[in-house]
């Protein structure tokens, strides 16, 4: 196909364009977190004297490594067993197709759309009833119970794709329905399964509400929440901010960078499915 | 992992009494060849179904419970019937909220799916090349990043000496220049950039890549009759995308009603009432006001919302069944 010459050109203008006003957000927060602690640099400037200890400072002032550590253990907690629910709630309702399938997921779907503000309230009180406020598991049960609708929305759309002679064969072979499930199907859903576990880190990793509303100490929330904490405490010295800002951004950004492909892919079929 | 004791007990039982028996009721086509008992699938759903239960079902049910009574959160609560809903719909501050959240749509969705259209279709030509691609990873940024750094970043970006003043006083319109999310005005609206921000690249790709699914000989067909570019946008690649500007859309709205971290971040609400949204007030009213009853109306109305918005658009924009 001949391609016009000014078209091209202007599709590749407007895309550095679209790219710069993406990057902008990032530049200026690279540019200020670069400027004398405790001062209000204008705009975008570089500075005479760039103060690479400022991410030192914030590092310590953000404790960093804690807040690594809060945020992974509660990605270890809720990724997981997110997915093992899900995917055994998706294979019954995809693929076993028992009675009442229709109902349940019609239930699970319901909770799509849900905003977790809806609900934050009364979780507020069962959560400090439990007696978890203030612990990471505040965090963590409820997250896996939100994510159950998008969870098993998923598996279920790939296992209704699964075809039935192959469980078939596998049943006529002498395997119940727990091998067929955890030897035959589970490997078959892997591409499946660590696109929903991309959508599920992230969504934890960056989870705000929860943290800032269950948990008072930066130190046990996710990622996300430590940032708000920080704004909080550090919001009158803008470089030192950014420069937070930019550390709490780097671990999503480094994980993000190493598994784009994956992260696009499953991005973009999360949306289309969701 | 708690599952397999109970599952090989369930296994071992349906053996001896003959699952064939139990399924050659049903169509052959339901269950067929999978000679499962039902209840054998609902052990399967019960783990999900018991967190979703716990964490979501209960809290939605206490939600409207609550919304029915007065309470403080640590007294006695006193019923209040549908007084607390009356509230939300003639208190001018409370009604102001869900009106801000549908003014949010205008910038949360529209401008990212009208902008992401009009773009997509750009590039599409060049949606091969390297520079796309490297586009398409630096596009998904604001997607990746949590919603408070990018809220913090455009205060950063939008307060009175920030970098979109700076550009305003380059080009000669320094006199427009001020805090913009300090401005009784410009607050919404600036709230509103922000979320475009983090919308529209997402929007870009998704429809990008909806378009590439389209028939390129559609679009050599329609140059030989002598279709424009508006042309051929209007008739191809409006109508053949209609999935996926329904996601982009769902999406989006979604994202405005329900908006929470960028404006708690970014102004907190303010200045005065000028960007609170039904999140952000529901948050004050439950953990600040002591209002809990009138937080869990006003959750029960943006719940319903919620769904009420997203419904028609899942079902005006499928055209297949998936």
């Amino acid at each position: 196909m001949i391609v016009g010459r000014r078209e091209t050109w202007i599709g590749k203008l407007l895309l550095v364009l679209l790219m710069a006003v993406t990057l902008m957000p990032f530049l200026s927060l690279f540019v200020t977190a670069l400027h004398p602690s405790g001062s209000y640099p204008s705009g975008l400037e570089w500075p005479r004297d760039p103060q690479w200890g400022n991410f030192v400072r914030a590092f310590e002032a953000a404790r960093m490594i804690e807040l690594v550590k809060s945020s992974t253990l509660i990605v270890l907690g809720v990724v997981p067993v997110a997915l093992l629910l899900g995917t055994l709630a998706g294979f019954a309702i995809g693929h076993l197709r028992m009675a009442g399938r229709n109902a349940v997921f019609l239930l699970f779907v319901l909770g799509l759309t849900l905003p977790f503000e809806g609900i934050i309230t009364p979780l507020y009180y069962q959560v400090r009833d439990m007696g978890l406020l203030n612990t990471r598991w505040a965090i963590i049960l409820p997250l896996i119970g939100l994510y159950m609708p998008f969870a098993v929305f998923w598996m279920r759309a790939h296992f209704v794709n699964m075809p039935d002679a192959l469980s078939e064969s596998a049943r006529m072979d002498g395997a119940n329905v727990w091998q067929l499930f955890w030897r035959i199907h589970v490997p078959l859903a892997m591409p499946a399964l660590s696109s929903l576990a991309i959508l599920l880190f992230l969504w934890t990793w960056n989870q705000f509400l929860l943290a800032i509303v269950l948990v008072d100490d930066p130190l046990k929330r996710t990622m996300s929440g430590a940032l708000g904490a920080f704004q909080g405490q550090w919001g009158t010295d803008m470089p030192l901010l950014c420069a937070g800002s930019l550390l709490i951004l780097t671990p999503t950004l480094v994980i993000f960078l190493i598994f784009q492909r994956r992260f696009v892919t499953a991005l973009l079929q999360g949306s289309l499915k969701g | 992992m708690t599952r397999p004791t109970p599952d090989s007990a369930v296994d071992s039982q349906a053996t001896r009494t003959g699952p064939a028996a139990v399924t050659s009721k049903r169509s052959p086509a339901h269950a067929a060849g999978l000679r499962t008992p039902s209840w054998v699938g609902w052990l399967f759903v019960a783990p999900a179904l018991g967190v979703y239960a716990v964490f979501v079902l209960r809290p939605i049910a206490l939600t409207v419970q609550y919304s029915l009574y007065r309470w403080d959160g640590i007294g006695p609560s006193t019923w209040a019937g549908l007084g607390n809903y009356v509230r939300v719909f003639t208190d001018p501050d409370l009604f102001a909220s869900i009106l801000n959240a549908i003014k949010l749509i205008v910038f949360f969705s529209v401008i990212p799916v009208v902008l992401g259209l009009a773009i997509a279709s750009t590039i599409r030509r060049i949606a091969a090349s390297r520079l796309a691609l490297v586009a398409r990873t630096v596009l998904f940024l604001p997607q990746v990043i949590p919603l408070v750094a990018a809220g913090i970043a455009w205060s950063w970006l939008m307060s009175s000496t920030g970098l979109v003043n700076q550009l305003l006083t380059y080009a000669g319109l320094g006199g427009v220049a001020r805090a913009w999310l300090g401005d009784f005005s410009t607050a919404l609206p600036a709230v509103g950039v922000i979320g475009a921000w983090v919308l529209l690249g997402l929007c870009t790709i998704l429809l990008l890549s909806g378009m590439s699914k389209i028939d390129a000989a559609l679009y050599e067909a329609a140059r030989m009759d002598g279709a424009g570019p508006l042309r051929e946008f209007v008739s191809i690649t409006v109508p053949s995308l209609r999935q996926e500007i329904g996601v982009c859309v769902t999406v989006t709205v979604i994202a405005a009603l329900a908006s929470f971290d960028i404006v708690y971040v970014s102004t907190q609400g303010g200045p005065g009432n000028a960007t609170m949204v039904p999140g952000l007030e529901i948050y004050y009213l439950a953990f600040s006001e002591r209002q809990v009853g009138m937080a869990s109306a006003l959750a029960v109305v943006l719940m319903l919302l919620v769904i009420l918005v997203a419904l028609p658009i899942q079902w005006l924009t499928k055209d297949r069944s998936s």
